[in-house]
């Protein structure tokens, strides 16, 4: 049994998603190929190849891997599953935006069914993942021999490192050349990435404006070095980008601490943020379905409890460093 | 160009689920059923893009049981100028989708095929990725902008952390996000003018399409449910408790 394993990389840094996605292949059973295609990428399969638990990686180089686009990578997928001598049984790779591009056109390729967004691996061919905006938990068993799978980062550990496996060096296969990269803007706020922080603060609707957005919670989040997520609402009203949005049909976190201000907990946002390990909701409507799930609510004004909070964090980590 | 659009009849995103006592399925028999919101997102992106005059005719298409007409028509009242109903009582996992909606394609010959992101039931967003590679035609996934040009068209796609721009060779088949448009209301006599339009209707059988399940569903089971909270009356107990109780700060 060998098990392919997509690595998510930008050229330069192996993804961490990508140590959470090893260890569920990890629980599926058998030997662990990671494959890195990019372009220029030595730093990535240095990175790659320290991974315990993986047993060789194999490395694919060329220009029109740099972008990670899904058409040339799905022509490289179906080639090496294809091609191998000893048949792969399993491809995975962390359900992100990158995995999610990807993997169901290899899938299709191959005639097979992919499983997205795996929470448990039961068995080899047994899978649990959420459906319904997470209400409901699936297991479902893949009749196809080759199983392709999204897995969620967060149910998952990442595999510790300290390995040092060989590199196998892949041709290239050929470029479909059907699509084309022309610009790409990652939002750098020298901010923790909201899929990795350990800790998340999101706003909602409630804050009423953009500036009031920034004003009151980049303070809070800079205090927890935290990474700033938004409810759809607030996404919807402008006050913050798509790539916020925490929910059913934005990122999925499970950070230790969680606060989710002036958010209302509409089911298509618990769902993005239910399995964090500690929940703190602000909120001035008592009746709020967030405070169903919040492990510590406070109704207040948020106008006021926040600001407050951020001082205390201040004052609390003043006293420890003069401590 | 000719646009196909494809949709999904789904439980309303209001509706809050469960599962039957047995495990065996969710418990939907009554409630409110209602298009795929992202692909009400993709029907409106077609109609403005032939309101426009870029494309030329708007083709819808449901696979599912003889109600998915419903959803047809309300995709015909927003402006699509005709439907196709894959008319079939079986269990649809998105390969067969993607397979169902290949064959038409084939038959079809559309420009441009536009499908919701995911569905809001099964949360799969497989169909539009693997339609692409079954057509072999380029993908742009999660799009939030659509910029059609001579041969080509420009999608802005919303990726973990930001956004890019890719040019993708026509045919093509893009996905939708939500910051792509904001769907219309329809009004009454659009409503009614759309009962005038066609309707076809095709079985998996007439387009050759196998549709038998590559994933057997063992069961369904509720989410773990977390302890019940505590309120806390201020912010300097909230703090207390996060130190003291949670130590997470």
């Amino acid at each position: 049994m060998r098990i392919l394993v997509m690595a998510e990389h930008d050229n330069a840094v192996l993804q961490p998603v990508t140590l959470h996605a090893v260890t569920a292949a990890l629980q599926c059973g058998g030997e662990i190929d990671l494959l890195v295609a990019g372009h220029d990428c030595a730093a990535v399969v240095g990175q790659a190849r320290r991974i315990a638990g993986v047993a060789r990686v194999l490395h694919a180089d060329a220009a029109h891997y740099a972008d990670q686009l899904a058409e040339p990578l799905a022509e490289l997928l179906r080639a090496v599953l294809a091609g191998a001598a000893d048949q792969y049984t399993h491809v995975v790779a962390a359900a992100g935006g990158f995995a999610r591009n990807l993997l169901p056109r290899v899938a299709a390729r191959l005639g097979v069914a992919p499983i997205t967004d795996a929470v448990r691996i039961e068995s080899p061919d047994t899978f649990v993942r959420p459906i319904y905006a997470g209400n409901v938990l699936v297991t479902v068993q893949s009749l196809d021999a080759l199983k392709v799978l999204t897995v969620r980062a967060t149910a998952f550990a990442a595999a510790p490192t300290g390995g040092d496996c060989p590199v196998l060096p892949l041709a290239a296969a050929t470029d479909p050349a059907c699509s084309r990269l022309i610009a790409r803007q990652q939002v750098q706020g020298g901010r923790p990435d909201l899929g990795s922080a350990r800790v998340v603060v999101s706003g909602g609707r409630a804050l009423g404006s953009a500036d009031n957005f920034r004003r009151l919670l980049e303070p809070l989040a800079d205090s927890l070095n935290a990474a700033l997520g938004a409810s759809r609402a607030a996404v919807d009203a402008g006050f913050v980008g798509n790539d916020s949005q925490v929910g059913q049909t934005g990122r999925v976190v499970a950070p230790e601490l969680y606060i989710a201000v002036g958010i209302s907990g509409a089911i298509q946002h618990v769902a993005g943020m239910k399995d964090s390990r500690v929940i703190v909701a602000i909120n001035q409507d008592a009746d709020a379905p967030i405070f169903g799930i919040a492990d510590y609510g406070l109704v207040a004004d948020l106008f006021e409890a926040v600001p407050a909070l951020t001082r205390e964090l201040a004052a609390a980590r003043t006293s420890a460093k003069a401590a | 160009m000719k646009v196909l659009v494809a949709v999904k009849r789904v439980v309303d995103h209001n509706v809050k689920v469960r599962v039957l006592a047995d495990g065996s399925d969710v418990d939907i028999g009554s409630a409110k059923r209602a298009m795929n919101p992202f692909d009400e997102i993709a029907v409106e992106e077609a109609v403005r893009l032939k309101e426009a005059g870029v494309a030329s005719e708007v083709v819808v298409v449901s696979c599912g049981v003889a109600a998915c007409q419903d959803t047809l028509r309300s995709a015909l009242a927003m402006g699509a100028d005709r439907a196709v109903l894959v008319d079939t009582a079986a269990e649809l996992q998105p390969l067969a989708v993607a397979r169902l909606l290949h064959a038409l394609c084939e038959r079809e010959q559309p420009q441009l095929v536009i499908c919701g992101k995911q569905a809001i039931d099964d949360d799969a967003g497989q169909t539009g990725q693997m339609l692409a590679a079954l057509l072999d035609w380029p993908q742009a996934t999660n799009a939030s902008k659509l910029l059609p040009g001579d041969g080509q068209i420009e999608v802005t796609r919303e990726i973990d952390g930001g956004s890019e721009v890719l040019a993708l060779t026509l045919p093509a088949v893009v996905t939708t996000d939500l910051r792509l448009n904001e769907p219309r209301f329809v009004s009454l006599p659009n409503l009614m003018k759309a009962k005038k339009k066609p309707v076809d209707s095709v079985t998996p059988e007439s387009l050759g399409v196998d549709v038998a399940p590559h994933l057997r569903t063992l069961r369904m089971a509720p989410p773990p449910t977390r302890a019940p909270g505590v309120r806390v009356d201020s912010v300097a107990q909230l703090m207390e408790r996060l130190r003291a109780e949670a130590q997470v700060i």
